[in-house]
């Protein structure tokens, strides 16, 4: 495979610098902007394989940035920002952003995610199963096995595995999630999440209460991660 | 007294006190087949000074001079005129002026002298305070700062005369001081949010068992060498709560525990629910609090006298106010057998939906 290209818009140098050196070093190919008017000139002038857009440019906000970015840009954008709030995180999401990590971030982290969103897009959407870890989901014989062995769930936990491992490494918000498994007249109902989640986890987690592969995203959502991501 | 004073508005001194005299008065006057004019003088007197410690000086003026127009009007024979008969009631007349308005003078004056003294008490404590927290907090923000100046200045300057090993120590330290005053960070962030008073808490279902796991899996990736052990109900319903605030509330709970006992030490995470109440213990096996200090420990800023831990002493302050946000209430106690017992209650909605088969 090619070198990945990765574009940075971020208005902070050492942060850039930061990027690029561990962008660099782990075979990315890497072009900055520091304004949203030159991040978004760039990115049209030579469309990049990923963008990682940061929220507080001086120019023009980050979340009208990613809308403008996704009238035409369809490759992962990553959106890395001090802001911290649920409503800011759910609003990137909701405006089309792929993931989302929090100023401070390790770096471990941040590339961990890099792959994840890369591999998503470069993945074949019409597969007929998904692995994880021990975790194989046919998604034609809508069955699950761990370590070879089935694991018998109902048709809810089903559909709820499947989108979460469909996002794999991606956060997918409680909205979606609702909407998606129970149609939109549940989208307050998040107790039926909780319920489900706390059942799925029983079921595929060695400890329920310590999860590797559904992690709770605190007033988002969730994420199902492969630990040889980490 | 002060509060009495700042809690009625001048003119309605002036009114109560012109009214409580003529009230008084009238009394006497009632009386005054068997009381002597004389007597009388002292009852109004007395009432005089009563008015000087309780009212404002306008007020109080005002009073002493309607009662000695008073007393000399209707007591002072001849009755109903001004005019004074004898020598003596004219010079008793005229030390009952001098007496009213010294003992205004001089109690209006004590009370300046109290209020001044009180002001540069507050203003000596205020001074104290802020000298503690700027101490505190330069410190503890300085610290971690100066450790990765001086491990940057090490590995920049100072390459050639240093080993690998002392290298990988300098990041280390650099790693844990960054770590630090993030932490640091959080905890101003977490307090200024608290002190804007627009903090509202975002209630949703929350997995209480859920939550205190997330905490403790934050808490232990710190390689940390206490025993921290859960005991939940696993039937224990979801409550209607902040899941942030509540992962914070138990974090800080822990980690103060962590930072205040000995190695192997055990700390007892408990929640149960009681009529729609929340109820999350978090206690530890070490030597407790000092009992002189436990009241003040959720101050914001107060640090423990002789700790020598790092910390702000915003820890508990934000527990505190986190759950004061949610509508509860934060007790903690020293048990009997050692150690400290932090206790949370919320009143918060449950849904007892824990699990639904057959979907």
């Amino acid at each position: 495979m090619n070198k990945a290209e990765v574009l940075i818009i971020d208005d902070e140098a050492q942060i850039r610098k930061l990027l690029e050196i561990t962008l660099q070093s782990n075979n990315y190919t890497v072009n900055q902007a520091d304004t949203a008017r030159n991040g978004l000139i760039t990115a049209e002038n030579h469309p990049p394989d990923m963008i990682i857009l940061d929220l507080g440019l001086p120019d023009e906000d980050g979340q009208s940035v990613l809308q403008k970015l996704r009238e035409w840009y369809t490759n992962p954008v990553l959106i890395l920002s001090v802001k911290n709030s649920e409503e800011e995180i759910i609003r990137a999401l909701d405006n089309g952003a792929n993931d989302y990590l929090v100023k401070p971030f390790r770096t471990g982290e941040l590339l961990a995610r890099i792959r994840s969103a890369l591999r998503h897009s470069a993945a074949d959407e019409g597969g007929t199963s998904i692995t994880c870890g021990e975790i194989t989901i046919d998604l034609e014989a809508r069955s699950i096995k761990k370590n070879n062995e089935s694991i018998k769930l109902t048709a809810t936990e089903y559909r709820l595995l499947s989108v979460l491992a469909k996002n794999e490494g991606k956060v997918v918000t409680h909205q979606y999630l609702l909407r998606e498994i129970w149609g939109p007249g549940y989208i307050n109902q998040s107790q039926y999440l909780r319920v489900f989640i706390a059942q799925l986890r029983k079921k595929i987690e060695r400890d329920a209460n310590r999860p590797e592969y559904i992690i709770t995203e605190s007033g988002i959502g969730y994420r199902f991660v492969s630990k040889q991501d980490y | 007294m002060e509060l009495f004073i700042n809690k009625i508005s001048k003119p309605s001194q002036l009114l109560i006190s012109l009214s409580v005299v003529c009230v008084i008065s009238a009394l006497c006057y009632s009386l005054s087949v068997y009381l002597d004019y004389k007597v009388v003088a002292f009852i109004l007197l007395l009432t005089v000074s009563i008015a000087a410690v309780l009212f404002d000086i306008i007020p109080v003026f005002a009073t002493a001079i309607l009662s000695a127009l008073i007393w000399d009007y209707f007591f002072i024979p001849p009755h109903f005129t001004l005019q004074v008969g004898s020598t003596e009631d004219s010079i008793l007349l005229l030390m009952y002026f001098v007496i009213a308005l010294v003992n205004a003078v001089l109690t209006y004056k004590i009370r300046q002298i109290e209020k001044i003294a009180r002001a540069k008490e507050e203003k000596a404590n205020t001074v104290k305070l802020y000298d503690t927290l700027l101490n505190s907090l330069s410190h503890e923000l300085r610290t971690p700062i100066a450790t990765i100046i001086g491990a940057t200045d090490n590995l920049q300057s100072n390459n050639r005369n240093l080993t690998a090993a002392n290298k990988e120590d300098l990041i280390s330290e650099i790693s844990k001081a960054s770590f630090r005053l993030n932490q640091q960070v959080e905890n101003l962030l977490s307090m200024s949010r608290l002190e804007s008073g627009f903090l509202k808490p975002k209630k949703d279902w929350c997995d209480i068992i859920e939550v205190i796991y997330d905490a403790v899996k934050r808490i232990e990736e710190n390689n940390i060498s206490q025993q921290i052990a859960i005991n939940i109900n696993p039937d224990i319903p979801f409550f209607k709560l902040d899941k942030a605030m509540m992962e914070q509330i138990i974090y800080n709970l822990v980690n103060n525990a962590i930072q205040y006992t000995t190695q192997n030490s055990r700390i007892d995470i408990i929640a149960h629910c009681h009529a729609d109440v929340l109820e999350l213990i978090v206690e530890d096996n070490g030597k407790g609090f000092p009992a002189e200090e436990i009241d003040n420990v959720f101050n914001k800023f107060y640090r423990l006298k002789n700790t020598k831990t790092g910390g702000t002493g915003l820890g508990l302050s934000i527990v505190k106010g986190f759950t004061e946000a949610m509508g509860g209430s934060v007790h903690l106690q020293n048990l009997s057998t050692g150690g400290a017992r932090f206790t949370i209650s919320i009143a918060a909605k449950t849904s007892n939906l824990k699990s639904i088969k057959n979907e």
